[in-house]
């Protein structure tokens, strides 16, 4: 028996108190002309046990990175999740809980949220963060518009390699008449080209958009693209890896204003690509115009301290069509989840997870030496490198798989080279797969 | 009292950091890889706390919120009916959650093979001939509709098609999501009885409207009775329907708003299909189309080939693009599955018809007490008004305020706007009636107490997790981040 | 409620003093209230022009946010910054520490087509 479909005691005695004599008729109101009078053609139903076994098989036919170890990247990564972050997650209250429009049954969500802005904004180093965006493609779109109303000026220059995927959302949000708007200039040994940058910079332009690392896995100078920024008079909007936030730079710091970020590899699952975590991060000038859900505290009647939805009137359910974004559900659970991954990995171990991070991946890069494997570019990078493969990337894929091993697909229209991925290494990925890995690709080429 | 403070009040200087591979000499060698990179002045200001605070700290904050798990949330247009366990296994399968995007599709024909049975089951429940599973959210889901709306005309040279009209009852994100597509919105007045005003309509329509935004059942959760009409007269004028797919628990199994007339709707998977809404999310809001608006739909696509394989597809130059960085939020989309499956079309439908009766009967049992502004027969949802409580000095907000004390979590105040002093009431499918009988009681004994005794309703809640909250000055006095005591 | 009879009043629930050719702007007591608590109080700079019926600024309490209209053309002199720390004067004192900017007129012929005190009481 289904347990959405309560026992009929109580249907029947529903329908007696309403005086009908079937529940068919609580639709009377519908049209017959659209009324439907044979069942969907739908699968199911299959009882619960008969469903999991269903669903373990179609997850049988996948290659897993339990299986497998994951060298993919691009945006994803195979990182460790803490196991406390899935238990706390599970617990009902927060799990089964809807946005915090009732402060007062909220508290715990609101506390932790709370939490996770400050622990996003300090991470970051700038002065506000939000509750979440989807992810970082649409994370990029909204800071494009926190640069457009500030500045009132509407060109974007995107400064070195961005992840394509980020820069076909921000094209996709912000309408068709971005496209002439957006300019992107070519990296130069994959990194970016200061000249052709500045170049490219007047004072028409809004912001200006780095990736740090790169969508090449390359780590930038940030405050030399800053400084090129500011005599324009454009802001400077970095899309940041959390992880990278361990060890590098962060934009507060480099002088930018406005960071984003992808979450996932803050204690989620990769999960096919989603759920995921849009982080995004400002000074004190956009805190009036931040999109999403924004958390402050305050005090109850009583003088206690407390938290609640503010600056609530910029948002969709106030403002219409005036809003300054059309967001209403965010990422909740998967924000509460980062927030207990920060809070588990501490700062020495956020540190080690981006240390290994750097030692893995260069590991793996000097065990390609002398192989077919060629990387693009010679500059310093963080977690991943950009290779150009012997054989083509979707066969190389395959062959990978056989032999046990998970690659990410082609990115040669980002590298201009034919046969070219990348290729990543967390601090799940042990020695000893490393080595195991780098045979198998000579076994291969 | 479970009183909690913030995780930083627990800090131990030293004391966290969970055991990780390697030690000093690991850091010691990541900077000497990254020699002449500028590196972090400071390790990031995060708390130092040990695993076991870590747990004590959230697991206090848990006890110090309200879920569906906890008790009855009848939020109107939220759906918060009862999120399936089995879901949560079927999610954590390692074949569905340990995957990445960018695998060869032969690695990945489980995880497509289900997403594209969903695509196929959400096209048969809304009539529709062609879905995409991108969008994260509802209010994403519109945006692309929308885009798609601006795609198609554009395609026909219809370049001034540049106006979105909304009824004055719509949900919020109508008009933002409208306007984020840089069109123009245009709210019309509903009719006396909380419907589509057709002469209204007919007003607004003319060459320059690119399309008419509904819900249906509307936000009052009445249905639409001219709906093909409705339809009929926008396709009239050139322009195209959308359906705000939120209210679908009232419609699953016994109506399909294709077969209405509708061009394109969106699915809220966290209301009709049971996913978890996490405090806010994630969520997800697939939008299924008719098949002229198939060609705009964001890529990839999955596609199956003559062999039976599964593949993502991103060959379609009419696409609007992207509105997710990969194909959506999978999780959810992998429970919505699982709840479909487990359902079959017969249950689908008993979840239709019990939502419906549990929100009939709940409503008869309360409305000698409160107004009810729209009469028509409600579906899944009611809205009352609190504007007789009002007269004795209660607003809708005490009210919702006061429930909380009789533990319960209040239903949607001051929406739809068209409601003055708004309770908009759904109780799902989800609740016995001992449960909805309790939830009539607590709101017949607030009536009375708004006669008899205002005071403990206009400054309730005196039993929830914190006294009535103090919004104003939480937005006077912006404090958005914690910021440690200066040491003195 | 008192819409004093010496200020001039718009339908967007401004009132204006005129002092020669400049002109304080403020809100009503009635939109003051209709407001509610107000949190924030979005102001251009000084040196700013504005054209009559041009949208100067906005008005933000918890639950809504209303534009402010430019009554008459001209350049912003003055900007109230005390409203920046304590936005609630406008609902404590509307006419007169709860003014919000003082515009120099480029056309006083702009002051015609303001309402009087009456004629605004008469249209709320």
């Amino acid at each position: 028996m289904s347990l959405a479909t309560p026992r009929d005691a109580d249907g029947r005695a529903m329908l007696g108190v309403l005086g009908l004599g079937s529940a068919a008729e609580l639709f009377d109101q519908v049209p017959e002309s659209i009324r439907l009078s044979g069942a969907l053609s739908l699968p199911g139903p299959l009882s619960e046990p008969e469903l999991l076994a269903h669903l373990e098989e179609l997850a049988e036919r996948d290659l897993h990175s339990g299986k497998a170890p994951c060298f993919a990247g691009g945006g994803i990564y195979d990182h460790y999740s803490p196991a406390a972050v899935d238990h706390l997650i599970q617990r009902g209250e927060f799990l089964t809980a809807y946005t915090s429009y009732q402060p007062e049954m909220s508290q715990g969500f609101l506390t932790a949220m709370y939490e996770f802005q400050t622990l996003v904004s300090r991470l970051y180093g700038l002065d506000v963060s939000n509750t979440s965006l989807y992810d970082a493609g649409t994370g990029l779109a909204e800071a494009a518009l926190l640069a457009y109303e500030k500045t009132r000026r509407n060109r974007i220059v995107a400064a070195n390699a961005i992840n394509p995927r980020y820069l076909e959302c921000l094209r996709t949000v912000l309408g068709p008449e971005t496209s002439s708007d957006l300019v992107e200039i070519p990296p130069k040994g994959g990194l970016t080209d200061l000249q052709a940058l500045e170049a490219a910079l007047d004072d028409s332009v809004a912001c200006v958009i780095v990736q740090q690392p790169s969508a090449l896995g390359t780590i930038e100078n940030l405050p030399a693209v800053v400084e090129a920024a500011r005599r324009v008079g454009a802001k400077v909007v970095v899309c940041a890896d959390p992880i990278a936030m361990g060890i590098l730079q962060p934009p507060g710091e480099a002088g930018a204003d406005i960071a984003v970020g992808e979450g996932q590899p803050l204690g989620l699952p990769m999960s096919y690509g989603g759920p995921l975590l849009g982080l995004l991060a400002t000074t004190k000038d956009f805190v009036r115009i931040l999109p999403g859900r924004v958390v402050g505290a305050t005090v109850d009647r009583n003088g206690k301290r407390g938290y609640v939805l503010t600056l609530q009137t910029r948002e969709q359910h106030i403002r219409r069509e005036k809003a300054t974004s059309n967001i209403c559900t965010n990422q909740g659970l998967c924000a509460l989840a980062a927030t207990i991954y920060l809070c588990l990995m501490g700062p020495r171990g956020l540190r080690r997870v981006a240390s290994l991070c750097v030692t893995q991946s260069h590991r793996l890069r000097a065990g390609l030496e002398g192989t077919a494997f060629r990387p693009l570019y010679k500059a310093p990078f963080f977690r991943e490198f950009a290779v150009e493969s012997p054989l083509p990337v979707e066969e190389l894929q395959q062959r990978m798989g056989e032999a046990g091993f998970i690659v990410g697909s082609d990115i040669s229209a980002l590298t201009g080279v034919e046969n070219s991925l990348l290729l990543a290494a967390t601090e799940s990925r042990t020695d000893a797969q490393i080595d195991a890995f780098v045979s198998a690709l000579k076994g291969v080429a | 009292m479970n009183e909690e403070g913030l995780i930083f009040e627990r800090e131990v200087p030293e004391g966290g950091c969970l055991p990780l591979p390697g030690d000093e000499a690991t850091d010691a060698l990541a900077e000497s890889l990254l020699a002449g990179v500028t590196l972090r002045a400071q390790p990031a200001p995060l708390p130092d706390v040990p695993e076991w605070e870590v747990v004590r700290h959230f697991t206090r904050l848990s006890q110090r919120n309200w879920g569906v798990d906890t008790g009855f949330y009848p939020l109107g247009s939220c759906t918060m009916k009862h999120n399936p366990r089995v879901n949560e296994v079927a999610a954590r399968l390692p074949g569905l959650a340990r995957v990445h995007p960018d695998q060869h599709p032969a690695q990945v024909q489980g995880m497509l093979r289900l997403l594209k049975t969903l695509e196929e089951a959400l096209a048969e429940i809304s009539g529709m001939d062609a879905v995409t599973l991108q969008p994260p959210a509802g209010a994403q889901g519109e945006l692309t509709a929308l885009l798609c709306f601006q795609a198609y005309h554009r395609s026909r040279g219809d370049l001034g098609r540049t106006r979105i009209i909304v009824p004055d009852s719509s949900h919020g994100t109508n008009p933002a999501s409208a306007a984020r597509c840089g069109m123009t919105v245009q709210t019309i007045q509903s009719n006396a009885q909380g419907l589509t005003d057709l002469s209204a309509l007919d007003a607004a329509l003319d060459d320059t409207v690119a399309g008419f935004m509904l819900t249906n059942p509307n936000t009052l959760g009445v249905f639409e009775p001219q709906v093909e009409e409705v339809c009929r007269r926008v396709h009239g004028a050139g322009g195209l329907v959308y359906c705000d797919g939120a209210n679908m628990n009232a419609l699953v199994g016994v109506a399909r708003p294709g077969d209405m007339g509708f061009d394109a709707l969106h699915f809220n998977v966290h209301k009709t299909f049971s996913t978890p809404h996490g405090g806010g999310g994630p969520g997800a809001g697939p939008v299924a189309v008719k098949r002229h608006l198939e060609a705009f739909l964001p890529v990839p696509r999955i596609v199956e080939g003559a062999d039976g394989m599964l593949r993502l597809d991103s060959e379609y130059p009419q696409s609007i693009g992207k509105v997710h960085s990969f194909s959506g939020n999978i999780g959810p989309l992998v429970r919505a599955y699982a709840y479909i499956v487990n359902h079959g079309p017969l249950g689908l439908r008993e979840v239709t018809e019990r939502a419906v009766l549990n929100a009939n009967y709940l409503l008869s049992r309360v409305r000698e007490a409160y107004d009810l502004p729209y009469a028509s027969p409600p579906m899944h949802e009611f809205v009352l008004s609190a504007d007789r409580q009002k007269a004795l000095g209660c607003r809708g907000l005490d009210v919702a305020k006061r429930l909380l004390d009789y533990g319960f979590h209040a239903p949607t105040v001051y929406f739809p706007l068209i409601v003055s002093e708004a309770l908009m009431i759904e109780p799902t499918e989800t609740e016995t009636k001992r449960s909805l009988d309790a939830f009539a009681d607590a709101l017949l004994a607030i009536a009375r107490e708004c006669e008899e005794q205002p005071d403990i309703v206009k400054e309730a809640p005196h039993r929830a997790y914190a006294a009535r909250l103090d919004e104003v000055l939480a937005a006077r006095r912006l404090d958005l981040r914690y910021e440690p005591e200066e040491e003195g | 409620m008192a819409y004093p009879s010496e200020l001039k009043y718009t339908e967007e629930h401004e009132w204006v003093k005129v002092d020669g050719d400049t002109v304080t702007v403020g809100i009503t007591s009635y939109a003051a209230e209709e407001l509610g608590d107000i949190v924030f109080v979005d102001m251009p700079g000084a040196g700013a022009t504005v054209a009559k019926g041009d949208t100067f600024g906005t008005i933000e309490s918890v639950k809504t946010v209303a534009d402010l209209f430019a009554p008459v053309s001209g350049e912003i002199v003055a900007v109230n910054e005390a409203l920046e720390d304590t936005p609630e004067t406008v609902g404590e004192d509307p006419y007169g520490a709860g003014w919000i900017i003082k515009i120099k007129m480029s056309d006083p012929a702009d002051l015609d087509a303001l309402l009087s005190s009456e004629d605004y009481a008469a249209k709320l």
